[in-house]
């Protein structure tokens, strides 16, 4: 066994590159013990979930710039070589044109400026008529207006952003595996409709080919019967035999349910669906009474739980190479959490600047508990390992066989 | 292992059980071999062994399928899973997540095997298959042999004590069926695995069984040794054929131990003359004339400045492994298909049946691969007059509820031109087939025979046929070969594209050999095919160095050397 010679070094040593996972496993402790792996794809949602609430809360332009930033560094520094691990620009872009589009729409259809507003330039004027005067289109544009049309369009590009890191960073279709014994067939129907569309897409292009060998040259309706009709018998005959293989693969396999239980099942997720909803909406509009929003949404939760765990009871089934939930698992969805709770509380600072205003135009000032906050989800980036790349999209799995064999030191960072 | 006992089966709306009275014992360990006729009832009775037939496909089972123990009739499928593994024919279609990792992990994830378990079943199965490399690998980028082997594996890491194989490779190349072959062969020597397997092209794998089931078409069942079974089996492979001709006791089942046997037989047919493989007359002048073909997919290039000509009253086969370039030519010299360089033309003397005026854009056309030009069109349209082409799945072009109204639309699409009656092709090829009937009904060698009957209802003198010997059993194939025989007969030239050598070598006067997109060999059947170790059929297989292709041929030359003498 080589013991490294050279001292230590200080101040927390960055583990081995990814290419080498072997070099910093033998003969050390604590950091040096940081395995590639990727992180259990609910720990990422949760961080970034948190994000996105933390980020509806506030319009403060500097916030929600540095979220941004932070997002930027978690997913360079922790996304993956897989081919869906390469959507986070798409994210960019589709954020890029939602503002656009905010702006564009407030300067023409120009709103609610008033007279104190400094006033960039003029549009043409477009008389619209009488029926339709609600509405002005042209006229002067403002640069109060302008603004808080951007501010509100770049909330909006964050909110995207923190769901296509969630993506970027989590293997979308390892995230379904999670899902509880109950919702499992959901994850299937996912899984395979996945995977049917790009074969339906074939199928439509190879009968569209055959067609150029009749002389039908029908357009319209009965153009598309001659595509249509043997697309679908083909994609029956498919889903038939799909099914059968299924069922010979002992999909399904679990007993079945009682009535009682269904019902049960059915009702708890009812209610826990419907005080989840009413909950999140007390907590993202502000205006609502504090008591609707916590504890309608602990209320709902409870009872989803309850309505999955009688679910999933009579589910028989164990799942292949399940990512471990560690302590950087904890550490990442901790630290979204902390970031959420902190722009919430609004505890320790003016909540006057987690949404400056524009009257007067003045710089925001930047609060320095929240943007600590948003500082602290991004240490992710770090608190993560570092991504596996082993080659495909497949190589998602933790090096581990199962959850179960965990040992409490390997539970250190 | 497996007990049948008394055992009908009747699908619902039919009065004709499609299995009557089966009695049947399969024994742990045996390679058993279902054979049969299309539409015997070879899936029904590999069906019943894990329940689908009747639990998912309706229809009523009298009588009882134990399988290890366990009723069929109590037992669904899915609970039977871990006893039966079951492999169809199309491995695609059967996936259900998207790597092979996870896919070989399915069944055991719904059998709530342990993590621990089932990590160690999935290296095991990818050594035992030969898919360590691809463990990573996404489903559809795979070969069609290495999909099929997944599928295997998928159910092999269940631990069934029974494996059953709709046939298995009836969707790949020759190669590709060796490979799963192989894997089959082995799973039975070393693991002891029992297996049931049911296959159209027997010469893959009839020296393999050890038990033969022969479906006799009426709803009975016989099951006896190989070479018992085979002296008067409805289907049998060339090497049987030839075994049953020349009398040899016990029947070979393998070309080695016919080769042994046939010492006599090829003393006796030394210094004859072989009679010709085919009774089809010598071929006439050039029809049609390719120059410098190239078909490109992206980067890809699927055919290369490859040069044609076909002649009148010739039939060519198109041979190579998947993804040589065979459809893309076929395509490109129809002309629906995309072409980025070359010509093909007519080197029209009118006296092609059905000859139209119009001479083929003789410019080569510069298109982008799919894109339909507006010139282009013009030249397929031409191209469908002149040249028929049935495309590897025939169904895509049929999308009418009934036989009669599909033929009324092709009357009704030679644009008022004399050309033939597809009802009249229709009957000659497949004779007997009611107007009423829905296409999707129809055997696999109906559909083709419908879509043929189509496509020649424009009297074109140039016949494509893409892979039409798929699902096909030996009689279809003979009458495919009929049928090839009199379209050559009255003058027009067949291009056949198949993998089928047994077929290639009694139906084909050329071939053409293509490989990467570049033709490799071009000429007489005999010349090019018994030289080959891969190409070679059983019968030039049996009969080296004698220049033999069929058994009919050697049939001929015996019923020579008897009135000779």
């Amino acid at each position: 066994m080589t013991v490294p010679a050279a001292p230590s070094a200080p101040g927390g040593r960055r583990p081995a590159g990814p290419r080498k996972p072997e070099t910093a496993a033998p003969a050390r402790t604590g950091q040096g013990r940081r395995l590639p792996r990727t992180l259990h794809p609910v720990a990422w949602w949760i961080w970034a979930l948190s994000l996105a609430t933390a980020v509806s809360r506030t319009t403060n332009p500097l916030l929600l710039g540095l979220v941004l930033a932070v997002l930027a560094l978690v997913v360079t520094e922790r996304r993956t070589d897989a081919p869906w691990a390469k959507g986070f620009t798409y994210y960019l872009w589709l954020a890029l044109g939602v503002i656009a589009i905010r702006v564009v729409f407030r300067c023409v259809f120009a709103t609610g400026i008033t007279p104190a507003d400094h006033i960039m330039f003029s549009l043409p004027h477009i008389p619209t008529p009488h029926w339709y005067a609600g509405i002005q289109l042209g006229g002067p544009v403002s640069l109060e207006a302008t603004l808080s049309a951007a501010i509100d369009g770049l909330r909006l590009a964050c909110l995207l952003c923190c769901i296509g890191a969630a993506n970027t960073l989590a293997n979308p279709k390892r995230a379904l595996r999670v899902l509880p014994g109950a919702l499992y067939e959901l994850g299937v129907a996912v899984t395979v409709s996945m995977s049917v569309a790009p074969q339906l897409v074939e199928s439509v292009q190879r009968v569209a080919r055959a067609r150029r060998l009749r002389a039908d040259r029908a357009r319209g309706m009965r153009a598309l019967r001659s595509i249509l009709i043997p697309v679908l018998e083909d994609a029956l005959e498919r889903s038939l035999y799909l099914a059968a293989a299924m069922d010979s693969r002992g999909y399904g396999r679990s007993g079945t349910a009682t009535r009682g239980a269904r019902r049960t099942t059915a009702a708890l997720m009812l209610a826990g669906m419907l005080g989840l909803c009413t909950g999140v909406y007390g907590l993202l509009d502000g205006t609502t009474p504090r008591a609707l929003g916590l504890p309608a949404m602990l209320g709902g939760a409870l009872l989803c739980c309850a309505g999955l765990a009688v679910g999933g009871r009579r589910v028989r089934r164990t799942s292949y190479r399940p990512d471990p939930w560690r302590a950087p698992e904890w550490a990442v969805a901790l630290c979204g959490c902390a970031t959420a709770a902190v722009l919430f509380l609004t505890v320790g600072y003016s909540a006057a600047d987690l949404n400056p205003s524009l009257y007067p135009l003045r710089w925001p000032s930047l609060p320095w508990l929240p943007a600590v906050a948003v500082l602290l989800a991004g240490t992710a980036a770090f608190t993560a390992p570092p991504p596996a790349r082993t080659g495909g999209p497949a190589a998602a799995g933790g090096p581990q066989a199962g959850t179960t064999t965990d040992t409490p030191s390997e539970a250190l960072l | 292992m497996i007990r049948f006992d008394q055992v009908s089966v009747c699908y619902d709306g039919t009065d004709r059980p499609v299995l009557r009275d089966v009695d049947l014992t399969v024994e742990e360990g045996e390679l058993c071999l279902v054979v049969g006729r299309t539409g015997a009832g070879k899936s029904t009775l590999l069906g019943t062994i894990n329940g689908l037939v009747p639990h998912f496909t309706g229809g009523t089972l009298a009588g009882r399928v134990t399988v290890d123990g366990r009723d069929t009739a109590l037992h669904p499928p899915r609970e039977l899973a871990d006893v039966v593994g079951v492999v169809g024919q199309d491995p695609l279609a059967g996936f259900v997540t998207d790597t092979v990792e996870e896919e070989l992990a399915y069944a055991m994830e719904q059998l709530a095997i342990p993590p621990d378990v089932m990590r160690k079943r999935v290296e095991e199965t990818l050594d035992l298959l030969g898919l360590a490399d691809l463990r990573h690998r996404a489903l559809s980028e795979l070969s069609g042999g290495q999909q099929q082997r997944v599928a295997i594996g998928s159910v092999l890491t269940a631990h069934p004590r029974v494996l059953v194989l709709d046939e298995p490779t009836s969707a790949l190349d020759p190669t590709a069926a060796e490979e799963v072959l192989a894997a089959v062969t082995r799973l039975v020597h070393d693991l002891g695995v029992t297996v049931v397997l049911a296959e159209h092209r027997l010469e893959r794998v009839v020296q393999y069984a050890d038990r033969v089931v022969h479906l006799t078409g009426d709803g009975t069942v016989t099951d006896a040794l190989p070479a018992d079974a085979f002296r008067t089996a409805s289907v049998a492979p060339p090497v049987v054929d030839l075994g049953r001709l020349a009398g040899w006791d016990p029947l070979p089942l393998s070309v080695r131990d016919a080769r042994r046997a046939a010492v006599p037989l090829r003393k006796r047919l030394e210094g004859r003359p072989a009679p010709p493989a085919r009774a089809g007359g010598a071929a006439a002048g050039p029809l049609l004339s390719a120059r410098g073909v190239v078909v490109r997919y992206g980067d890809v290039v699927a055919v290369r400045e490859v040069s044609l000509d076909l002649r009148a009253g010739e039939v060519t086969a198109l041979m190579g492994r998947n993804g040589s370039g065979k459809s893309s030519l076929l395509w490109a010299l129809h002309g629906a298909g995309p072409r980025q360089a070359g010509t093909v033309r007519f080197t029209d003397d009118g006296a092609a049946p059905g000859a139209a005026p119009a001479e083929r854009a003789p410019a080569p056309l510069r298109g982008r691969p799919g894109r339909l030009l507006r010139g282009h069109r013009a030249e397929a349209d031409v191209g469908r007059r002149r040249i028929g082409l049935v495309p590897q799945t025939p169904t895509d072009l049929l999308y009418l509820e009934t036989v009669g109204a599909e033929l009324a639309q092709a009357r009704r699409e030679s644009d008022g031109r004399p050309g033939l009656d597809p009802r009249g092709l229709l009957d000659r090829f497949a004779p007997g087939i009611p107007d009423g009937v829905h296409p999707r009904d129809l055997s696999e060698g109906q559909k083709l025979s419908l879509v043929l009957a189509i496509q020649l209802t424009s009297a074109p003198s140039v016949v494509l046929l893409d892979e039409p010997t798929r699902g096909l059993d030996y009689q279809a194939k003979q009458q495919l070969i009929r049928i090839i025989d009199d379209l050559a007969a009255e003058g027009r030239s067949v291009v056949i594209s198949t993998h089928d050598v047994e077929f290639v070598a009694a139906g084909a006067d050329r071939v053409v050999v293509m490989a990467e997109g570049d033709v490799v060999a071009d000429g007489p059947t005999a010349g090019v095919i018994v030289a080959s170790p891969s190409f070679a059929p059983q019968t030039a297989k049996i009969l080296a160095p004698l220049p033999y292709l069929t058994v009919a041929q050697v049939a001929d030359a015996l019923a020579a050397a008897g009135s000779a003498r």
